[in-house]
């Protein structure tokens, strides 16, 4: 018997990194999973693993900051599984750069997809949790909701947006049992720090910062992910998990 | 396959409560625990239900203010069991008076109890963990040591201690792969509220700021602490895991 048997989760950006990585421990532990994501290949592996592995997927193209894509997604995915009992925000991008030189265009991109797509996601879920009985949104935001740090100043805005968005959620949707609660991921090794290339130096840098002396595996999230999203967190709505190896704690 | 086979944890204040449910739980997941309180006859039975229904566990008569007795309890789960990897300070004295109100004895108890006991433990517990590789200590605050409350002057301040204590723990322990996380409930029903949940003025307020609207059960709490004890939270350590319907997010 699975930690979330019987439910149907929906997880943004579940092609790779973190997301992939919850996808795979929810339907481990029994969920159904709609993997979304604007990575079609890489989402349909991922699928395509689960359903190899004996659980049970689908992929759906998403790009989180289209309020039409979230309506559609909603849509197919009570068509295919019935109804969602949990969605995951995790579709996230990230720029490192500080406000002066961040262009308008770059803090759009941002704000867009990690959290106006955070936004969109809890409006057009409601629905389909209300019919569910309730359900568990959890919104993965960031140390860099919480704390200043260097060089990440849309990233920064659009992850304390998602904190307090939770609570704002978790105030409003209370009566439908419906849970929101937010998780704070330190240095992660995903595919998303990419974007630093060859620099090791900003990485360097919060690994030498973290209590633990080095960054996460994505599993380690996956399974504070899993307890938010089950019902062993029943009296959870509107916290703040923070996994970042002691980053924020020292 | 239980969440912590091949484990061995020591909770503090087992007999009743929170602590019962945490030992319970944790016997469950194939822990092997040592349950201790001043509640003798109470943890008797509790350990001895444990046992009935397949688990291990075995209880030491403790009072956790007085330092020779956390020795010999230590000395006495490793002589049975090998070694502790978790330790639960769930050992817990309350007073309802203002600062004003307050009687220093009833201070002194309070700070002795919530605070001292966990300064204590976690002294004498380094040896066993590190015999262990390691372990995880789950120190129990409360959302009192968070946002203020009426009527809790020294509760207040020794949960708030608490909170802070466990992150120079974080800092100081990681070194030896232990870490160690504040869990802070909200309003549970469990014999020691008892007298309070029965204030109807108080339980009112409450009610009202919390967003789930109610009261949580014991084992609404011990998933939490589970997470946190067992390896599925190996990335966090000095965090603060807030389970209390909302109360604090709202």
């Amino acid at each position: 018997m699975g930690r979330v048997s019987g439910k149907v989760a929906l997880v943004t950006g579940g092609s790779m990194g973190m997301g992939e990585s919850h996808c795979k421990l929810l339907a481990r532990e029994g969920a159904k999973v709609i993997v979304t994501d604007v990575a079609v290949d890489a989402g349909e592996a991922v699928a395509k693993a689960i359903l190899d592995a004996g659980g049970e997927a689908m992929f759906l193209h998403h790009d989180v900051a289209s309020e039409a894509d979230w309506m559609a997604v909603v849509d197919k995915a009570v068509g295919a599984f019935g109804k969602i009992d949990i969605l995951v925000n995790n579709a996230g991008i990230v720029i490192f750069k500080p406000n002066n030189e961040t262009t308008t265009a770059e803090w759009d991109r941002v704000m867009s997809v990690n959290s106006t797509g955070v936004f969109l996601g809890c409006k057009h879920i409601v629905p389909a949790m209300k019919k569910a009985g309730g359900g568990s949104i959890v919104n993965i935001s960031s140390i860099s909701g919480m704390v200043g740090m260097v060089s990440q100043a849309a990233y920064q805005a659009s992850k304390g947006a998602v904190r307090m968005l939770t609570k704002s959620c978790a105030v409003d949707y209370a009566q439908y049992n419906i849970r929101v609660n937010s998780v704070h991921p330190g240095a992660v090794r995903t595919p998303i720090i990419n974007v630093l290339g060859d620099d090791t130096s900003m990485i360097d840098a919060l690994v030498a910062t973290t209590i633990m002396k080095r960054m996460a595996d994505p599993i380690e999230l996956s399974y504070a992910v899993l307890l938010l999203a089950s019902d062993e967190s029943s009296y959870m709505t509107g916290s703040e998990l923070v996994v970042d190896g002691g980053w924020t704690a020292a | 396959m239980g969440r912590l086979d091949g484990k061995v944890a020591l909770i503090t204040g087992a007999a009743r409560g929170m602590g019962e449910s945490h030992a319970r739980l944790f016997a469950k997941e194939g822990a092997r625990v040592i349950a201790t309180d001043r509640r003798d006859k109470l943890g008797e039975e509790t350990v001895a239900s444990i046992r009935a229904a397949g688990g291990e566990a075995m209880y030491l008569s403790h009072d956790v203010t007085d330092e020779s007795q956390w020795q010999s309890v230590i000395d006495a789960a490793v002589a049975r069991y090998g070694k502790i990897d978790i330790l639960v300070n769930n050992a817990a004295f309350a007073a309802f008076h203002s600062a004003e109100e307050s009687l220093l004895e009833d201070w002194n108890r309070v700070m002795d109890v919530c605070v001292k006991s966990i300064f204590l433990g976690c002294k004498f517990i380094l040896p066993a963990m590190q015999k262990a590789g390691g372990g995880s200590i789950v120190n129990i605050s409360s959302i009192a040591g968070m946002a203020g409350m009426p009527q809790q002057a020294a509760y207040q301040a020794g949960k708030g201690a608490v909170r802070i204590l466990t992150k120079s723990l974080a800092v100081d322990y990681a070194q030896y792969n232990i870490r160690a996380n504040s869990v802070h409930p909200g309003m549970v029903r469990t014999p020691g509220t008892r007298l309070v949940l029965e204030d109807e003025k108080f339980i009112n307020m409450m009610r009202d700021k919390t967003i789930l609207n109610r009261v949580a059960e014991p084992l609404e709490l011990s998933y939490p602490v589970l997470f946190l004890a067992s390896d599925e939270a190996s990335f966090m350590t000095g965090s603060e895991v807030v389970v209390d319907g909302g109360y604090i997010a709202q």
